[in-house]
């Protein structure tokens, strides 16, 4: 293969000669043999692209990869970093509604106390409230006993006076001679069952 | 066409070097047809296979240059 | 000869070829080693595309990327994973060389197609002698870190012992076509693409000549280069992804020569 090659490069080198020559001499410029087989031109091109390709790996290896890789890295730090931060932040919150939690029961259970101690406090006034009624109602009601007595009392001296009274005035009246003692006796011993 | 035996006989046989490439065409269709029929079978593991996908034809067609590599030489360089 | 043939029959002339041409840019003299010419003009403007994209698309060094900056971080990240999906972590030492032939490849084959451009990875010298850099690399490369073991590569310990002498020789013989099929089959595509891009434009000047059939023959040939363009765009970048893809596979043979 390599061989045919060789040939056929060499039969286009001819070929590539004559038309140069025919170029030279005026004639219209075609191609015969096709160009990559022009073995003249290997050496230019290998050298050109030896060239090329050496500044071509120094930009590619020496700048440019150094850099995009960089910035790739970059990016990758980064978005570790934000999701981390997110991740804390979301710890953070987690926290908070804790606390926040936390602050509402401990509210709940300051009012529950506070309304308990008011209820307490009501509670006891109105204890105090009602003894105290109680109390002046109990008075009232001695007050009023006392009274009743007063006049349940006057009213059987009174009874008293006028049984003795209108007894003394009986027995005068059928002449007899009035001994108050035994008046008054009598009249005692009797009213003891109905007045009581 | 008042050219001798030998300059038709060399495009005669450009001419049949064509059909390598009817060749060439069919490998690579092969390659391209089954790797369509498999992908959709089995979709989820088409993409990690492109670059098999790429080989085949790859391989495929390089026999088919091969051949169009002959035909510029008969026409060119013989 | 087949061209200035059909030239005078017809009254069109085809050049396919002539565009691969080696031209020295400042006189009509012989090529010397030293002449600069087309092939180093177009280099040097792979090297500035180059230059364009990875160095000054980069020099924000954004965290947020703008767009040629993520171009070149996608080329980056495309190679790296490349590498390091084929060849495994210890290949990854290799990265910059493999993404400068990626670059250099891709960037001949796209400044290739700009019109009246000169493609530099159309010439087996160049092809050849990139793939020929590659062979020896890795060839060196793998008995440097396996020694004699490189060569377990050729013996097959899976297969029969009975048949393990001819698929070695199978093997060899792949082994050493590498380097040629490497590079015959970037050039070829490339002088392929851009050759038919070339006849076609060729049948398109047939209107000039001949108004009735040109009518009929010079929309469809206009549309077929434009086909052929974005067909050759994507050539152009498939080739270099399997120039690269290859040398990956081959670095992966050289790391770890054991099937």
């Amino acid at each position: 293969m390599i061989s045919l090659l060789q040939e056929a490069a060499h039969t286009a080198a001819e070929h590539t000669e004559s038309v140069a020559s025919s170029v030279a001499h005026g004639e219209t410029e075609t191609a015969t043999g096709l160009p990559q087989l022009d073995l003249t031109s290997f050496g230019n091109q290998i050298f050109w692209l030896v060239v090329a390709m050496v500044v071509l790996y120094w930009i590619v290896a020496k700048v440019a990869l150094p850099r995009i890789g960089a910035v790739l890295s970059d990016r990758q730090g980064a978005i570790t970093g934000d999701l981390m931060a997110a991740e804390e932040f979301k710890l953070k919150a987690r926290e908070a509604e804790a606390a926040y939690d936390k602050a509402l029961a401990d509210a709940r259970a300051e009012a529950g106390k506070i309304v308990a101690a008011n209820r307490a406090e009501i509670q006891k006034e109105l204890d105090a409230a009602i003894a105290h009624a109680d109390a002046e109602i109990a008075a009232r009601a001695t007050e009023s006993e006392r009274r009743i007595r007063e006049i349940r009392d006057s009213a059987d001296n009174d009874a008293r006076e006028v049984a003795r009274d209108v007894t003394a005035e009986l027995v005068r009246a059928f002449g007899g001679v009035v001994d108050q003692a035994a008046v008054d006796q009598a009249v005692d011993s009797r009213m003891k069952g109905t007045l009581q | 066409m008042e050219g001798n035996i030998g300059e038709l006989g060399q495009y005669i046989g450009v001419g049949l070097t064509a059909i390598g490439m009817g060749g060439a065409a069919i490998g690579v269709g092969n390659v391209a047809g089954n790797f369509l029929s498999g992908a959709l079978r089995n979709p989820s593991a088409a993409a990690s296979q492109t670059a098999t996908l790429f080989i085949g034809m790859a391989f495929a067609e390089a026999l088919g240059i091969f051949s169009f590599l002959v035909a510029l030489l008969l026409m060119f360089a013989v | 000869m087949a061209t200035e043939a059909h030239g005078e029959a017809t009254g069109l002339s085809f050049h396919p070829m002539d565009q691969f041409i080696v031209r020295p840019l400042f006189s009509d003299g012989p090529v010397h080693w030293y002449t600069p010419t087309n092939v180093t003009l177009w280099l040097f403007a792979i090297v500035l595309a180059t230059l364009a994209l990875l160095v000054l698309g980069t020099r924000g060094r954004a965290i947020v990327p703008n767009r040629s900056q993520s171009m070149a971080e996608m080329s980056y990240g495309m190679i790296h994973k490349m590498v390091g999906d084929i060849a495994g972590k210890d290949g990854l030492k290799y990265f910059p060389y493999i993404m400068t032939l990626f670059m250099f490849v891709l960037f001949a084959n796209f400044l290739g197609l700009l019109p009246m451009a000169f493609t530099v990875t159309s010439h087996i010298a160049v092809t050849g002698f990139l793939a020929l850099a590659v062979f020896l690399t890795v060839t060196v490369i793998g008995f440097v870190k396996n020694g004699a073991h490189f060569l377990d590569l050729f013996w097959v310990r899976s297969a029969p012992l009975a048949i393990r002498p001819v698929l070695a020789v199978i093997e060899v013989i792949s082994y050493f076509v590498r380097p040629l099929s490497l590079s015959i089959r970037l050039a070829g595509n490339m002088i392929a693409g851009h050759a038919v891009i070339k006849v076609f434009a060729g049948f398109a000047a047939l209107i000039l000549i001949n108004p009735g059939l040109g009518a009929l023959v010079t929309p469809v040939s206009i549309l077929a280069v434009v086909g052929m363009y974005a067909f050759e765009i994507l050539v152009a970048f498939i080739q270099a992804y399997v120039f690269t893809i290859l040398t990956c596979v081959y670095l992966k043979d050289a790391l770890h020569p054991s099937h």
